[in-house]
């Protein structure tokens, strides 16, 4: 693994750093501190700004009109996205576009028109429909929802829970049940349409997430035509899970943006701070929690961008993005609780965005597979089929 | 679970004297409990609920009852409230200004 960053790399996070600090964190000084979207002008107007970039789109392959940009330098610049008070789960408030983990990339040509296509040019959006309330740990076995085969359509019943961005949804990667295998052979994916009747969203399940709120859906006698199966039948599993270990890289990039910017954030405050007659840099108590940030961040970065650089090369990076996803998710918020701390009363009040970063970052220890999961799956990647 | 606003109307004089600094979301509704207008109280108010309620007013004259409820998720509830509204009759509530929303069908 190339260790120095190249020219181009070097120019272009600096690039990106730039429309953080001078386009994206001016406007968060107005937004209300839970806000998770931008004025439409304004989104537009920094849309024209990322594509003119030709940063447009950052996750989607160069085949597809994505920008020929390798998975190690995209997290970098993930890692810049995220330095902003929404930028955990709002990176620079979508102006990057991307179609996250409703990716659609092995759809049938009929089906990248209908819905990867425009998803692509922002718009359709997808959202991602795996967890249920019987368990999102282990959705193989947890998937309770059925497909049912009635001539050239699927009949589907059943729920999700858990859901992101599905109110606002064109269409959505539902994974059923349709065959009685009980674990991860028999789940098939279908791209189903919001307007379906049978379709719905019952409510919004309120976390303590400000951004991109997840939802509760339910499946009534909801008719999908079998064309509509993204990949092969019983074989969605296999789909859910490329998804959900390439997204781990990029998840894993926010934590470590989020850090980096609460560590300069704590840098810049405690020589200023002053108790007792001295400032808080003197105090070796404060002096340890910003070593002890520092090392977390390099580690986490480091075991991140092995993860990309791992998929660059095209070999198998599944326990690489597990353990980047584990490391980056708690030594996030371990570092985001160390400069609250620092800042005291201010680090917990809303004036400032720890508090965000705070409730938010906890989110990530759970959602797309709980640290316990990727140790589960590190350990089978280590010990091989004899833990299967 | 139901997701509508089930604590009680009550009317301007004595919510002024309950209304506290907290963050939440409120409705403002006329004497038939037709809801004129839905807001929160967020990390940018002054004085929380008390003084959105306060300001709402001001440019509602014509509203005679209020509710609320006091939660740190008042936007994702302030959305839910607004949708559940559109879903209910149609549009927003008159005073409410267009937001990008989403669809959500209720179950009850
Ligand atoms: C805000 C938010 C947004 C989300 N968005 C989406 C979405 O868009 N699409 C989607 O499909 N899902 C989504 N999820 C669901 C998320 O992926 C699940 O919450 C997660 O996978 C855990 O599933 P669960 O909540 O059912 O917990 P369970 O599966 O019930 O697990 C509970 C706990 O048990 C422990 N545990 C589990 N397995 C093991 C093990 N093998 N060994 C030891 N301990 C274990 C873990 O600590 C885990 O947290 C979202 C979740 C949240 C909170």
């Amino acid at each position: 693994m190339q260790l120095e960053l190249t020219a181009e790399q070097d120019l272009v996070i600096a690039t990106v750093r730039r429309f953080v600090r001078e386009e994206i964190a001016p406007l968060e000084f107005d937004l209300d501190p839970d806000a998770d979207e931008l004025a439409a002008a304004d989104k537009e107007r920094l849309i024209t700004k990322t594509k003119a970039m030709g940063l447009y789109g950052l996750d989607i392959p160069p085949a597809f009109g994505g920008p020929d940009i390798d998975l190690v330098t995209r997290t970098l610049l993930a890692v810049e996205m995220a330095q902003h008070r929404a930028g955990l789960y709002a990176p620079c408030y979508g102006t990057f576009g991307g179609a996250g983990l409703a990716q659609l990339f092995e759809a049938t040509e009929e089906q990248k028109e209908k819905y990867l296509y425009p998803t692509l040019r922002g718009e359709k959006r997808g959202f991602f429909g795996l967890s249920e309330p019987s368990g999102g740990s282990d959705p193989a076995r947890a998937i309770q929802t059925r497909a049912v085969r009635d001539g050239d359509d699927w009949i589907i019943n059943g729920g999700k829970l858990w859901i992101s961005g599905a109110d606002k949804a064109q269409y959505g990667l539902v994974f059923a049940r349709t065959a009685n295998d009980k674990g991860r052979n028999g789940v098939t994916c279908f791209i189903v349409d919001t307007d379906t009747p049978g379709f719905a969203v019952r409510r919004i399940v309120h976390t303590l997430r400000s951004a991109h709120y997840a939802t509760e859906l339910s499946f009534d006698d909801m008719r999908v035509p079998a064309s509509n199966i993204l990949g092969e039948l019983n074989k969605g599993f296999a789909i859910a899970n490329d998804r959900l270990t390439k997204q781990r890289i990029p998840y894993a990039a926010g934590c470590i943006g989020v850090a980096i910017k609460a560590q300069e954030m704590a840098l810049e405050y405690v020589p200023q701070r002053e108790t007792f007659g001295a400032p808080l840099s003197s105090r070796q108590s404060i002096q340890w929690m910003l070593v002890d940030n520092e090392i977390d961040i390099k580690q986490s970065l480091w075991i991140t961008l092995e993860a990309a650089a791992k998929a660059d090369s095209g070999e198998n990076f599944r326990k690489q993005a597990a353990m980047a996803k584990l490391v980056a998710t708690e030594a996030g918020g371990r570092v985001v609780d160390r400069c609250m701390q620092m800042f005291g009363g201010l680090g917990v009040a809303k004036d400032l965005p720890f508090e965000r970063w705070f409730r938010e970052m906890r989110i990530r220890r759970i959602g797309e597979g709980p640290s316990e999961v990727q140790r589960h799956v590190i350990a089978r990647e280590l010990l091989g089929s004899s833990l299967r | 679970m139901s997701i509508r606003m089930h604590k009680p109307w009550l009317g301007i004089a004595e919510a002024k004297g309950l209304l506290r600094g907290n963050l939440g979301v409120y409705q403002l509704a006329d004497e038939h409990q037709q809801v004129l207008y839905i807001g929160f109280a967020g990390g940018k108010s002054l004085f929380g609920l008390k003084g959105e309620v306060g300001h709402a007013l001001q440019r509602l004259p014509q509203a005679c009852l209020v509710r609320w409820e006091v939660t740190s998720a008042y936007l994702t509830r302030y959305k839910e409230l607004l949708m559940l509204h559109r879903h209910d009759f149609g549009e927003l509530p008159d005073n409410n200004e267009p937001l990008p929303l989403g669809v959500l069908r209720p179950a009850g």
